[in-house]
């Protein structure tokens, strides 16, 4: 097969800093006291929660089940004791969730067993086990995967597209689920393309993981999934980067990857509905990758959702030194934490703690229109003026001038010399946009 | 799970992590960093400019710096932005300030001038990044304006060999031919005498060509490859910095390499002007205009390619913008030079050009991803 | 030298007459007609141009008074002086006891007494801050301090003072820009008479209040106890002054409440 690297657009290039952890095998975490799940992790409706204090649930028991078409369930990650809570949410604010406090036993719930009939499961049965699994994107947006298992029945899907680009520097989590678990996302990615009825199967990844790329050719063909390089490029992993990257196609504005006959999903999310279907097992836990220069031992791990921060880095050996910034998820669009009670959720891809040096100290100079930004943006928008307008409230003008296109990949602001938090300004902008629309 | 390993695993500090917007890493440039590789850049012509002009290119070069530094300093406090001024941004105006004047220039010129360029053509408007004009240029526009002696008479260079064409009609004076008469070349620390004033090559071609008594001869002795080394080398008269055009060449290079600056702007800006003059060149016959070789290296084209055209501020921001922005004025330039009522119009072009860049920036904007190309409709 | 003087002064002068004449005749010929109240109201109204009313600009609330759309009181800024020249003007019968609303900021949590649980680096604005990590301090309902209110008064009224936005009573005209500016809805309009108020905005729970502010409501309900009823309204863990009924200054002494939480504003 000839070797073929893709292109879009603009983009950037930070370093990768993946040697940290791309060579550590993924280790299971050991059971823990406590588990803090939190409610919400998806985007949609919150779920319905299902428990009150002190019941008893087993590992895998819903505890909060789906709730609207754009919703996802939440499941025990161990069996114990239910105590509801509020706790501190990657997002700062005070969110509900449930603790719960493990009786040791870690049993199964009855309906998790392993299902040898599988293969001759139709597409409607298959979906259904998707949808109560509560598998929601793994790579970062948390998008329940049954609503994109569902497109509507005008939109034509006849491209699957599985995202390994991991195109987030430090990140080694799909890496390494490549690498170890190649067998589990290919068999997750037919099970996809048989739901959506899709012929033409294709896994990008950057070509910066060229075993990867060896290991999962060696068998992609039996799944008849075809493995495409990619440049190295950020944001390559973005769904309408990788799209264009793959098919030549782009998503309209203001769609969504189905509008270009299009469904994409992260590897991790493939793994986890192989799981789903063949055995029934419902999304309890991810791989995740605990790096950063200031963690003793850098490595990737299957941590249970719920596992606190505290406890991911304890098991990671602590801190060398106090970082300047503890990050859920990659370095360009990971969320940065200031509480220890956070937990992993479904689409935590990373903990990343970043040294002083690293971390980019935003400033309040004014634009110097550069262009720099304009260059890097793999929209095609004009980040440096769009902030201007944004921060003199001019948000109409914003909106006609395509902020509402921005993906919030950071691009702009890693590459802007009068560092200007342009990334803040977009998202400021698009909020008030949309509270415009309402 | 083991309670003892607990005890020496250190966790981080909550309370002294810094919280902010993605992306959390940046590639660590800065505008101050720019401003210092722009001044590196200029560094070869300003050396070449002192060693051709000495010591009172010094002078004048160390007059505009302080000055523009000083104005920016106060204006900069006085509107409330008290470290605007350590950017580098005025050193830059002033060094080009400099650079555009010529060696035996007063020095309450240059304060003037800089006094314009900083003041009137960037702090009134807001400081970096909102000035709608070059502001070197602003300043140079208002010193030919208000001087317009002073700003077209130029002193020879150290070394000016009194038997070049171009020059040596400048040296008529006998009793200055007199005082300077055994030297090989000026001392440095005096390499300005008074009355001894040469023209710029632009202007001994331009001059006769606009009073229509420009000869073939004429335009065959400016270029032939004895003088076209002088000017590559900077032995001409003119501004400080405009004269040696390999230093600039090195500096234009030096900062698209760094990639400060985008090749297309002085790409299309300089081939403009290459191809305008090949065609006025030859479509006279007798050719009473020089070609393209002697219109890119003389006169403050390269200096204005390279360093002023593409000041971020106040030039367009994508590709195909800067690209109309080049063409733009490099036509500008030339129909200035040719028909215009200064031998030099790279300042006037580049100025004009800066006053279209909004509209440039908003016809030329990048289709974004996924937006189908409609005609714009606004509301 | 003289006569060439003569002659330009004498032109210049008639120039300006024939000009002057032809506009004014132009004037009265196209004169469109004004109600003349409207200029007399406008020169009561502030000129602010705050928008409190509504309108854009004083001027065309002056249109509105006239033209009946509008009542001279809903101009939040005018002293009762002016409302009543310009219901003089109008021959309209106003009610004389209009209380001046003015704007509070219901948190008392400055750097020294709330706690900020890590740094913030980013936009110095509170819309854009509470987009990041919901503001990074430690109650989720205090004042981010960031002055977003203070930028957006016209009256220079909010100052931020130790990273606590702070109404200055007598410089606020009652307007209302600065209310929706603030992300937490901290800021509220009281009756300007009424000087007490319970400064705190959170509904979380007393001693999860107490973790991260020094200076919040812990709902003990001291102040409830000693005022009459319905003076202080208890919602949950926050006391709140009732501003249609205020209890007497006096019960800040006499409730001593244990955080300085319900303060006085006339005091300091």
């Amino acid at each position: 097969m000839p070797v073929t690297v893709r292109l879009f657009r603009g983009g950037v290039h930070p370093k990768e800093g993946k040697e940290l952890s791309c060579s550590e095998p993924i280790r299971t975490a050991p059971l823990l006291d406590k588990y803090t799940v939190i409610l919400h992790q998806h985007i949609g409706a919150p779920p319905k929660l299902l428990v009150k204090n002190k019941d008893k649930v087993r590992k895998g028991q819903v505890i909060a089940e789906k709730a609207g078409f754009v919703s996802a369930s939440v499941h025990s990650p161990t069996s114990g004791t239910v105590k509801l809570v509020n706790c501190h949410g990657p997002a700062g604010s005070h969110t509900p969730a449930v603790e719960i406090t493990s009786d040791g036993k870690d049993e199964w719930d009855d309906y998790v067993k392993s299902d040898p009939d599988w293969e001759q499961l139709d597409s409607n049965e298959c979906r259904k086990r998707v949808e109560q699994a509560g598998i929601v994107g793994m790579g970062g947006a948390a998008f329940p995967t049954s609503v994109k298992l569902s497109p509507p029945a005008d939109k034509k899907i006849d491209n699957l597209i599985l995202n390994g680009a991991e195109c987030e520097p430090f990140l080694t989590a799909d890496h390494r689920l490549m690498l170890e678990e190649g067998e589990k996302i290919l068999t997750g990615a037919s099970i996809l393309g048989r739901i959506l009825g899709v012929d033409k199967i294709s896994i990008g990844i950057e070509n910066n993981k060229q075993d990867a790329i060896d290991k999962l050719r060696e068998t992609a063909s039996k799944y008849s999934v075809e493995v495409i390089p990619l440049r190295v490029m950020y944001p390559q992993g973005a769904e309408k980067q990788l799209i264009f990257a793959i098919t030549g196609r782009e998503v309209p504005s203001g769609g969504l990857p189905m509008d270009a006959g299009c469904v994409v999903q992260n590897v991790g999310t493939a793994a986890a509905v192989a799981d789903a279907v063949r055995e029934r097992k419902p999304l309890i836990e991810r791989v995740t990758t605990v790096t950063g220069k200031p963690v003793c031992n850098p490595g990737n791990w299957k941590f249970r959702i719920g596992t606190p921060l505290s406890k991911v880095l304890e098991l990671a050996g602590g801190i060398k030194k106090q970082p300047a910034k503890m990050l859920l998820g990659g370095p360009m669009m990971g969320m940065a934490q200031y509480s220890l009670e956070v937990t992993i959720m479904k689409n935590a891809s990373g903990v990343l703690l970043l040294d002083e040096d690293e971390i980019a100290q935003f400033g309040s100079q004014p634009c110097i229109r550069c262009g720099r930004c304009v260059e890097a943006c793999p929209m095609s928008l004009m980040p440096g003026t769009l902030s201007q307008m944004i921060e003199s409230e001019k948000f109409d003008l914003a909106e006609y001038t395509n902020v509402m296109d921005c993906i919030e990949c950071g691009s702009c602001a890693y590459v802007c010399p009068a560092l200007r938090p342009l990334v803040q300004h977009m998202k400021r902008g698009k909020a008030e946009v949309i509270a415009n629309r309402k | 799970m083991a309670e003892g390993k607990k005890t020496d695993i250190k966790l981080p500090d909550p309370s002294k992590l810094i919280v902010s917007s993605s992306p959390h890493l940046h590639n660590g440039s800065s505008v101050r960093k720019i401003m210092w590789l722009v001044i590196l850049a200029l560094m070869p012509s300003c050396i070449m400019g002192v060693y051709y002009f000495g010591f009172a290119a010094f002078r004048v070069l160390a007059v505009c710096v302080i000055s523009s530094l000083i104005f920016e300093y106060i204006f900069a406090r006085m509107m409330g932005r008290n470290n605007d001024w350590k950017d580098g941004s005025a050193i830059i105006t002033g060094l080009l300030m400099g650079m555009l004047l010529s060696a035996g220039m007063p020095w309450w010129v240059c304060v003037i001038g800089c006094f314009i360029a900083i003041v009137f053509g960037k702090q009134v408007y807001g400081g970096i990044g909102f000035n709608p004009f070059n502001p070197a240029c602003v300043g140079r526009i208002a010193l030919i304006i208000a001087f317009p002696k002073m700003m077209t008479t130029w002193v020879p260079t150290r070394f000016m060999d009194k038997s070049f064409f171009v020059f040596d009609k400048s040296l008529l004076s006998p009793e200055k031919i007199e005082q300077i008469k055994g030297m090989s070349h000026l001392p440095f620390f005096h390499s300005v005498i008074d009355g001894v004033t040469c023209a710029t090559p632009l202007g001994v071609v331009q001059t006769p060509f606009k009073l229509g008594t420009a000869t073939e001869q004429l335009v065959g002795t400016v270029t032939d490859w004895q003088h076209v080394w002088q000017y590559a080398i900077g032995n001409i008269g003119g501004c400080i910095g405009e004269t040696s055009a390999i230093a600039l060449i090195i500096g234009g290079i030096f900062l698209i390499a760094m990639k400060v600056i985008k090749w297309y702007i002085p790409v299309s800006y300089i081939g403009t002007v290459a191809v305008f003059s090949t065609i006025v060149h030859f479509s006279m016959s007798p050719p009473a205009l020089p070609g393209m070789v002697y219109q890119v290296l003389t006169g403050g084209l390269l200096i204005g390619a390279f360093f002023m055209a593409t000041d971020m501020v106040t030039t367009p921001m994508t590709c195909k913008g800067g690209i109309i922005f080049g063409v733009g004025c490099g036509i500008i330039t030339c129909v200035i030079r040719n028909w215009g009522g200064y031998p030099e119009g790279v300042m006037f072009s580049i100025v004009l050009m800066n006053a279209l860049t909004p509209l440039i920036d908003r016809v030329t904007a990048n289709r974004p991803f996924g937006k189908k190309q409609t005609s714009k409709t606004e509301a | 030298m003289l006569d060439l003087v003569i002659l330009s002064a004498v032109l210049v002068v008639c120039m300006g007459i024939v000009l002057g004449l032809t506009i004014g005749i132009v004037a009265k010929v196209f004169e469109v007609k004004q109600d003349e109240r409207i200029e007399l109201v406008e020169e009561e109204l502030p000129g602010a141009n705050c928008g409190g009313c509504g309108f854009a600009g004083c001027s065309d609330f002056a249109k509105a008074i006239v033209g009946g759309t509008a009542t001279p009181d809903q101009c939040p800024v005018c002293a009762e002086e002016s409302v009543e020249k310009i219901s003089k003007i109008l021959g309209l019968e106003t009610e004389p006891n209009k209380v001046k609303k003015v704007a509070v900021v219901l948190c008392g949590g400055d750097k020294n007494n709330a706690k900020f649980e890590a740094g913030y680096n980013g936009i110095n604005d509170c819309k854009s801050a509470v987009l990041i990590g919901s503001g990074v301090k430690g109650c989720k309902y205090g004042c981010l301090g960031l002055g977003t209110c203070a930028r957006a008064c016209p009256f220079n009224a909010i100052e931020i003072k130790n990273g606590l936005a702070v109404v200055h009573p007598e410089l606020c005209v009652g307007c209302g820009k600065c209310i929706e500016t603030c992300p937490r809805n901290l800021i509220k309009f009281v009756p300007e008479t009424v000087r007490i108020h319970v400064f705190c905005n959170s509904p979380e729970k007393g001693p999860a209040k107490k973790k991260v502010c020094s200076v919040a409501c812990i709902g003990c309900r001291k102040c409830w106890k000693n005022a009459e009823e319905n003076q202080i309204i208890m919602k949950g863990f926050l006391a709140r002054v009732n501003y249609d009924f205020p209890p007497p200054p006096e019960i800040v002494e006499a409730a001593g409440c244990p955080t300085g939480c319900l303060r006085r504003t006339d005091g300091d």
